[in-house]
């Protein structure tokens, strides 16, 4: 592992780990897609980045809607799921369902199952909260201190739902697994899932995120004086919180030689801050150890990075602290949040953001750090404050969540047609 | 098909009610005894200091003893070591708690209990009271989260080459949410797995298309453990296996779809 050197006693067995994360072949992303309050597809999101214009808007979600701003997305309300998938519905299955059906994923889906077998493809998701909007749904509607007899649903009332509900839908029947890691989740599931390929238990693998709107994170958040009574303004000097957004991302793996010319996962960097729960180390320690592992995995130096998405939730601290990974990068590396534009999507926001950095790649196009007007000078020479159009060959998504759970991903253009 | 995934497993960390660890455990699976009655009622979880012991949810207690035993037993040093917790619902007493105050009084909510909702709450807590600095993470696969967090961990040690802290524990669950979970009963386990064994307990796992065993039997004095944590009746088998008395073929299901061979070498 990463500059550790661990000693094992087992009898008079010595284990000892090699110290550097090894360089591992890259993956090809042969598939992507997002919705988010940008709208439904990459097609939307490209379109909405280029023109800086942001989804959030003022809350009025939730019974007692709090006094802040929300990455919604439309029409969840109005889209029930086809009745033979009745059993899970809820608002985060729905909204993995509405973010299923965009950029051809089920033809793709289709054909990685139709090509290597069902149980050849892994499935691997990542999720904050899950389903339990229906949970507090339940608890709302308590009927004799029972759940109501609509929500009497044991599969939706777990974290799991949403991958049991994927694997039902695509028919994918290799390994099924549900990270949950808060913030980092959707990006950790590109690590796992590189895993499982590289050790030859999957041929391809589905992976992805979903969180919804609920009650939970916005109250919670709230009450961890976290949330931002305006749009949030990450790397701005005056930002104050988090908006809480909601989304789906997914991206299909497969090895390279499956798709050449489609871009790449080139690393993937996991690591703990051992230091608070809820708030970063001060020197960012976990932080760096995520992108030195990424980095390192992908055999590359960060002086070949050309965008960095920034995890940049404008909490105090978390841009604070992730500005002192910048000057790792040189000047020309662009960086930017894109949390002013969708919100802060939570175990969402790293497949949503992985996603960022492939469309980055694929349309030549730099995401401006949308809510910014003071920008921290700290942050200022590396920050995009307005859509850029340049080449870029390398992109990198950070992601880090409560626990001092942190993750940091490596895509790279694939080979030029 | 792929190739079979070789662990070692160098320690093993357990917990339940009268059975407060593995050696305890150990003993009430070989029929050498039964549980005890006034072992404690929780875990003791002496590597968190004093007041995040206090603060710390129970799974996070029940995590964090599992854990510290496995690595105590591995004479492995925490601090370096990836670790992997699986869970099906994580804090179910917190969950009961928020959606309670969410119907009732959603402006209360206390922040500390909503940070220690998340599922990787006893992956936080126990990174910080161990330093440990390396890859965490917290996984489920609903009841079948113990076979599928093992194989992540085991593919984690293989791939990565390096030793890697496994954990499986689910608390009881309060409220009305325990007629949907089905969880009674606490347990918790932990292993410490090994790339590359040579020799010493080990585990040699492959998948393959199909589903996996029911609940393995197990002596009379646990049967209420595989009922009442559902989730876990599979970390019983192996345990069982492991004590030098269960079966030692194993096939778990990881998915709707797939199934995992684990011979189990005790």
């Amino acid at each position: 592992m990463r500059g550790s050197c661990l000693r094992i006693l087992v009898g008079r067995v010595r284990i000892q780990p090699t110290t550097l994360a090894q360089r591992i072949e890259p993956l090809a992303v042969t598939a992507c897609t997002a919705t988010s309050a940008l709208g439904r597809g990459t097609a939307a999101h490209v379109e909405a980045l280029a023109g800086k214009r942001g989804g959030l808007r003022a809350n009025e979600f939730s019974s007692a809607p709090l006094d802040c701003f929300i990455g919604r997305v439309e029409g969840i309300e109005e889209d029930a799921l086809p009745p033979k998938f009745a059993r899970w519905d809820c608002r985060n299955n729905r909204l993995a369902w509405l973010g299923m059906q965009q950029d051809g994923l089920p033809d793709a889906v289709a054909g990685v199952v139709a090509h290597h077998g069902a149980t050849r493809v892994a499935l691997v998701l990542g999720t904050s909260t899950a389903s339990i909007e229906s949970t507090e749904d339940a608890y709302r509607r308590l009927d004799n201190g029972r759940f109501p007899a609509d929500l009497r649903r044991p599969e939706i009332h777990t974290p799991h739902s949403l991958a049991a509900f994927v694997a039902d839908v695509t028919g994918i029947a290799g390994p099924a697994l549900t990270i949950s890691t808060a913030c980092s989740s959707s990006a950790k599931v590109f690590a796992s899932a590189e895993r499982l390929i590289r050790l030859g238990l999957a041929d391809a693998a589905l992976v992805g995120g979903v969180d919804s709107l609920c009650d939970s994170v916005l109250f919670g958040f709230n009450a961890l004086q976290l949330v931002s009574r305006q749009p949030c303004r990450p790397f701005d000097q005056r930002r104050d919180g988090i908006s809480i957004g909601e989304a789906a991302a997914f991206a299909l793996l497969e090895r390279v030689d499956a798709s050449p010319q489609a871009p790449r996962l080139l690393g993937h960097g996991e690591s703990s801050d051992a230091w608070h729960m809820s708030t970063p180390h001060p020197e960012g320690r976990g932080a760096h150890a995520a992108l030195d592992d990424a980095l390192a995995r992908a055999g590359i130096h960060a002086d070949r990075v050309d965008y960095v998405n920034l995890h940049g939730t404008a909490t105090g601290k978390n841009d604070e602290v992730e500005a002192k990974l910048l000057p790792r990068f040189p000047q020309r590396t662009r960086a930017s949040s894109t949390k002013g534009f969708t919100g802060h999507t939570l175990g969402a926001a790293g497949a949503l953001e992985a996603v960022f950095a492939l469309l980055a790649i694929e349309h030549g196009q730099v995401p401006p750090n949308l809510g910014c007007g003071e920008p921290a000078p700290e942050a200022l020479p590396w920050l995009a404050l307005q859509p850029e159009r340049r080449p870029i060959d390398v992109a990198l998504s950070n992601s880090f969540g409560f626990g001092g759970n942190n993750a940091c991903l490596v895509f790279a253009r694939g080979d030029r047609a | 098909m792929s190739d079979a995934l070789q662990v070692g497993v160098a320690g093993v960390g357990a917990w339940m009610d009268g059975a407060p660890d593995w050696s305890s455990l150990r003993e009430v699976l070989r029929g050498n005894g039964g549980l005890v009655d006034n072992a404690p009622a929780k875990p003791a979880a002496d590597m968190l200091p004093a007041a995040e012991r206090r603060r710390a949810p129970d799974g996070v207690r029940l995590a964090v003893e599992v854990a510290r035993q496995a690595c105590a037993m591995a004479n492995a040093d925490p601090a370096n070591l990836p670790c992997i917790f699986a869970s099906t619902y994580g804090e179910l007493a917190i969950t009961d708690y928020v959606c309670e105050t969410l119907a009732r009084a959603p402006h209360e909510l206390s922040p500390t209990r909503f940070h220690n909702s998340v599922l990787n709450a006893p992956a936080g807590y126990w990174t910080i009271a161990a330093g440990c600095t390396a890859a965490s993470s917290a996984v489920t696969a609903h009841h079948r989260s113990f076979a599928a967090g093992l194989l992540e961990a085991s593919a984690y040690a293989c791939a990565e080459d390096t030793p890697v802290l496994f954990a499986s524990c689910d608390v009881a669950s309060t409220g009305p949410l325990a007629e949907m979970t089905r969880t009674a009963l606490a347990f918790g386990m932990a292993m410490v797995l090994t790339p590359a064994p040579v020799g010493g307990p080990r585990l040699r796992i492959s998948l393959r298309p199909g589903a996996g065993d029911e609940h393995a039997a197990v002596t009379l004095a646990l049967r209420a453990v595989a009922r009442d944590n559902p989730a876990n009746a599979h970390a019983l088998a192996l345990l069982d296996a492991l004590a030098g008395r269960g079966k030692t073929g194993l096939v778990l299901s990881v998915s709707a779809g797939m199934s995992m061979d684990m011979e189990i070498t005790p």
